[in-house]
């Protein structure tokens, strides 16, 4: 018990003092996991609207792949990127191992199935008859894929949750693409497997507590938005 | 309004990605000017080393110490990936790391035989202790010697943890064993983390486990931990941490001079002299002895590859 309340006092003498690069460990966790969301946002609503609008051969399968992805182990994600990006990978002359980039690139590749798999849901409960409708009033493919996306805001805004939270706290793939190096690719998670590892519970309760009012506050933010246009 | 939200959803995305793909390119604060494309990260290439090491050198916060006077001193950014000595060596044989600082030295000799590690130098040395919790079950407190401890651990079949992660703690483990002519894997008692020795240490702290554990990541930890020293001083028990470069020639991707340079670095005045002061806060004592100026002998280690 001494250790939850001396590690929670001193976690929050820790937020309070600012030290300990919380906020730049914070930042940078915010980037890349946001960046991540936004490719696989990208991503995810190609694929899932080319999965959900033409039907052909194998798509059931492919739907299948996309589901299973939505589970996909984020250790294995992060071995595959490793083993293609270290030097003696086939993308080592990029050098983009234990970087950033990297580590977009690893959580892209755990964010974006669950993306597509929001994506192909929501767009298959769209009524059929609103794109006739869409196509018969004369708009062009683009205005006709902004306005079917449109009306799916709301389960992509859960999309977008989902998969940030998951890239956020993803820790296996983070760590062994990125490698936890100090300044460069520490990340919230990363922080805190090194602290606890290092026997110090107090920083490592401080980032955790960093860690879960972000998840919050980004989720906070995107339910207001879906309440609101939702009403 | 509704479209001005997807809008600025967009934007925000868009300026995210680029920020963060530019604190990539832009990782330390004296890399100085704009990055751009691919002339910047080749540059950036020749700039950065990567540091293959152990998990006690990380977890002790030597390196925390090490590494920024060597960045100060030179124009290079270090990248220290801190595995297990097992891992490290095997970056170095497939040219993924440029230089490399380990404690195994048997394993060592395999990879500078191979032609992958060059230039293999004496940086410093530590030892080994055995923890266990203050009641010791074993009964291995007042023993010498560490065959015989382990004959009494494994007698008394009481908990051990063992790395079994590969690493320079984990071989020399397991040659301790084979030195007492036992064998304790597959036994119930006989536990694997499968983690760094500071993680390894807590799971025994909170197991009540005895664990072979290097003096300084103990140190560091001392603090959170109920373990307490059993055994120390056996010559069985010295840990040797060697530098080896890995061999530019024989991989493309690796940065020699670089690697050359930190190599260079660890065994410098200098960097022993930080070696020499980074003391164990509470009791004063070093937590590594430097090496530089010694040779394998003088450690009493038979030949240069112990």
């Amino acid at each position: 018990m001494d250790l939850i309340w001396d590690g929670l006092r001193e976690s929050l003498d820790i937020l309070r003092s600012g030290d300990y690069d919380l906020w730049q460990i914070t930042l940078r966790s915010l980037l890349i996991s946001g960046s991540a969301v936004a490719l696989s946002l990208v991503f995810g609503v190609a694929i899932g609207a080319a999965l959900a609008f033409n039907d052909f051969r194998g798509r059931g399968f492919l739907v299948t792949l996309v589901n299973t992805g939505m589970g996909l182990p984020p250790v294995v994600v992060g071995l595959l990127v490793a083993i293609l990006l270290w030097r003696s990978g086939p993308f080592g002359q990029m050098r983009l191992i234990y970087t950033p980039a990297a580590m977009v690139v690893a959580q892209t590749i755990i964010a974006t199935p669950i993306v597509t798999g929001f994506t192909t849901a929501a767009l298959r409960h769209l009524d059929p008859r609103l794109r006739t409708q869409v196509y018969a009033l004369g708009a062009s493919r683009l205005q006709m894929l902004w306005i079917i996306l449109w009306e799916t805001k709301l389960p992509l805004l859960a999309a977008v949750m989902a998969g940030f939270g998951g890239a956020i706290s993803e820790i296996g793939a983070s760590i062994m693409v990125g490698g936890n190096l100090a300044g460069e690719t520490r990340v919230l998670t990363t922080a805190v497997v090194l602290e606890v590892s290092r026997g110090n519970f107090a920083p490592a309760i401080a980032l955790s507590l960093i860690l879960l009012v972000l998840i919050f506050i980004v989720n906070l933010v995107l339910t207001s938005v879906q309440q609101q246009e939702g009403t | 309004m509704n479209g001005k939200w997807m809008l600025f959803g967009l934007l925000v995305a868009l300026v995210l990605s680029i920020t963060a793909l530019e604190c990539g390119e832009n990782g330390d604060d004296g890399s100085g000017s704009s990055p751009q494309g691919t002339s910047s990260s080749a540059r950036e290439g020749a700039k950065d080393i990567i540091v293959a090491t152990t998990t006690s050198t990380q977890d002790s916060g030597l390196l925390d110490v090490l590494v920024p006077a060597f960045e100060e001193e030179t124009r290079y950014n270090v990248k220290v990936i801190a595995v297990g000595t097992g891992q490290a060596l095997a970056m170095g044989e497939r040219g993924d790391a440029d230089v490399l600082l380990v404690h195994a030295p048997a394993s060592e000799k395999m990879l500078v035989d191979s032609g992958a590690g060059i230039n293999r130098r004496l940086v410093m040395h530590n030892d080994f202790i055995i923890l266990g919790p203050e009641s010791d079950p074993a009964g291995i407190k007042g023993t010498t010697s560490t065959v015989e401890a382990f004959e009494k651990i494994y007698e008394a079949g009481s908990t051990f943890l063992n790395r079994g992660d590969d690493s320079g703690t984990d071989k020399l483990e397991r040659s301790l064993w084979k030195k007492a002519g036992l064998d304790p894997s597959g036994a119930s008692w006989y536990e694997e983390s499968g983690q760094g020795m500071g993680a390894t240490l807590q799971i025994a702290n909170q197991r009540d486990a005895y664990i072979l554990c290097d003096r300084a990541t103990y140190f560091a930890q001392r603090g959170s931990l109920s373990l307490v020293i059993l055994l120390e001083g056996d010559p069985a028990l010295l840990n040797v941490y060697s530098v080896i470069q890995v061999n530019p020639d024989k991989f493309d991707l690796v940065n020699g001079p670089g690697g050359e340079a930190f190599a260079d670095f660890v065994v410098s005045d200098k960097a022993q002299q930080i070696i020499a002061d980074f003391v164990d806060e509470v009791s004063g004592e070093p937590l590594f002895i430097p090496d530089a100026d010694k040779t394998y002998e003088d450690l009493g280690l038979s030949t240069p590859f112990g």
